[in-house]
């Protein structure tokens, strides 16, 4: 479900403090967002390239989501083109495609790929649990933070679960079909799943207050910001800065 | 806290406990005592004896009776929060008892709960992981691990709390003949009070000096065990071994 592939390396941006890191992508990702101009949509693809060599990310997951993401993009292109409207209309065959379409397509692609990468490389290559830890320095509310925590525990529970049971009903060759009895395995398969998730989810509880548990996930790692930290978060504010502002005075 | 062998350290009077929806309670009046000694609590599948523990933690509230711990009656969360520091306990399945990514934050997570710095609980860790042998376990993953090393990394996480008193569920299911042998070594080696559950006889009868039968709701003492005959499988059965225990 979620596996944190990318948040155990000991690149730069591995060792980076997770609080600088969820602030510098926040700026980053937002000057990115709200600029309009295909420079800028540019200037933050290469961003987020230059950010995930830094953090040295394994490039075949890495591609594997990418491509998951521009799924997304695809259903633009497919659309935006043909009903983009504008002057400059290119006859292609019996289609007639809009140049503000593709331009307004190909924007958003840029944008969202390098969004996504700079989010990858900077907050994804920390655990969640480390994450935690960045936004509780941030002073988040302490529930919400244990509400994360303990989601994000529970659901690779849940996941275990109904992997154990679909291998259970896989031994005893259960094939999904389109039949009654299909239906009603895979009713049970998540009624069984969401009560024996409950019941796990206790038992875990449980085995958390006989370890002392009183609310907090202590983190054995220590947090410090280090010199380091500072300069890739002051690089970062530049980069934004200069990005949101930059085009006022060009 | 005084390690006298004749004070009661945990004490249980007149537990009635049923789980909601039952008929029948699990238990009707039991009395326990627990001194500075190692008993087993055996029992039928069903018979209560995982429940019993739970109780005696404050995991599961008691329809009529009460805990006491060192002689104080155990009443709110307050309370057991303390025992709790003193009480550890080793779960029928260790796959509930492990959370934390990494085993040594696992290990760490209950010192670092108790107040002690980051460098003390990665030593008190370590050491513990070294001394039941699982030196170098550290960065493993805890849902990568077989079931026998999740085992004994769950006993590490209990064993890192520094404990006065060890409650073991069925510590010896899914070891291995030699990881029975180091279970058997650690745990005669310590210097606590426990109770062990356990369906493997020769594990309790090497350990053991007290023995409690859980049956249709009651706690029964017996000095011994019964002298039992068994018939067991080995690997290599040609090199002939032999039996230390009845
Ligand atoms: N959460 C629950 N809700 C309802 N009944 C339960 C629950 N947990 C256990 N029971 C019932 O209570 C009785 C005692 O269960 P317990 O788990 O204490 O047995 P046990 O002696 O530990 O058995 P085993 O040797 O199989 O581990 C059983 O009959 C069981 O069905
Ligand atoms: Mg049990």
């Amino acid at each position: 479900m979620i596996s944190e592939i990318f948040a155990t390396g000991d690149s730069l941006l591995h060792r980076a403090d997770p609080a600088i890191k969820i602030i510098s992508a926040l700026l980053l990702a937002l000057s990115i967002a709200v600029g309009s101009s295909l420079e800028i949509a540019m200037a933050g693809f290469v961003i987020g390239i230059l950010l995930a060599i830094m953090a040295r990310l394994s490039p075949v997951p890495l591609g594997r989501r990418l491509l998951t993401v521009n799924l997304f993009t695809l259903l633009l292109w497919i659309t935006l083109p043909l009903t983009g409207g504008g002057e400059n209309v290119t006859i292609l065959g019996p289609m007639e495609l809009s140049s503000k379409g593709i331009a307004l397509a190909l924007l958003i692609t840029l944008k969202t790929n390098g969004i996504y990468l700079i989010l990858t490389a900077l907050p994804a290559t920390s655990s969640v649990h480390a994450i935690g830890h960045g936004l509780e320095r941030l002073r988040l509310p302490h529930k919400l933070i244990l509400l994360l925590l303990t989601t994000y525990r529970y659901l690779s529970l849940i996941e275990q679960e109904y992997k154990r049971l679909r291998r259970s009903a896989a031994l005893r060759c259960f094939k999904a079909s389109t039949s009654l009895h299909a239906y009603r395995t895979y009713g049970y398969l998540i009624g069984m799943t969401l009560i024996r998730s409950y019941a796990r989810s206790r038992r875990v509880h449980r085995a958390m207050l006989m370890r002392g548990f009183q609310g907090n996930f202590p983190l054995l790692a220590l947090q410090t910001i280090r010199p380091g930290d500072l300069w890739l978060l002051a690089a970062c504010v530049v980069v934004a800065l200069t990005l949101a502002f930059g085009p006022v005075f060009w | 806290m005084d390690n006298n062998s004749t004070s009661n350290i945990l004490d249980l009077r007149d537990i009635s406990f049923r789980y909601p929806g039952q008929e029948q309670p699990v238990f009707a009046g039991i009395d326990f005592q627990l001194k500075h000694e190692k008993v087993a609590l055996l029992g039928d599948n069903g018979s209560g004896k995982t429940t019993l523990l739970q109780i005696m933690v404050g995991l599961l509230k008691p329809e009529k009776g009460g805990v006491y711990f060192n002689g104080r009656l155990m009443e709110e969360e307050r309370d057991f929060f303390v025992l709790r520091q003193q009480v550890g306990m080793l779960f029928q399945h260790a796959d509930d008892q492990l959370f934390c990514p990494s085993v040594l934050e696992d290990v760490a997570f209950g010192p670092l709960n108790l107040g002690r710095s980051r460098k003390e609980a990665m030593e008190i860790s370590t050491s513990t992981l070294r001394s039941i042998g699982l030196a170098g376990y550290e960065d493993r993953i805890t849902h990568h691990l077989s079931g026998g090393e999740k085992r004994l990394v769950a006993l590490a996480t209990v064993l890192s709390m520094e404990p006065s008193v060890l409650l073991l569920d069925e510590p010896t299911n899914d070891l291995d003949h030699d990881a029975r042998h180091r279970l058997l070594e650690i745990l005669s080696g310590l210097d606590m009070a426990f109770i062990l559950i356990s369906h493997d006889w020769d594990f309790l009868a090497e350990l053991c000096t007290g023995f409690y039968g859980l049956t249709h709701g009651r706690l029964l003492k017996s000095e011994t065990l019964q002298v039992h005959q068994h018939r067991h499988a080995h690997t290599l059965g040609e090199q002939g071994h032999h039996h230390l225990s009845p």
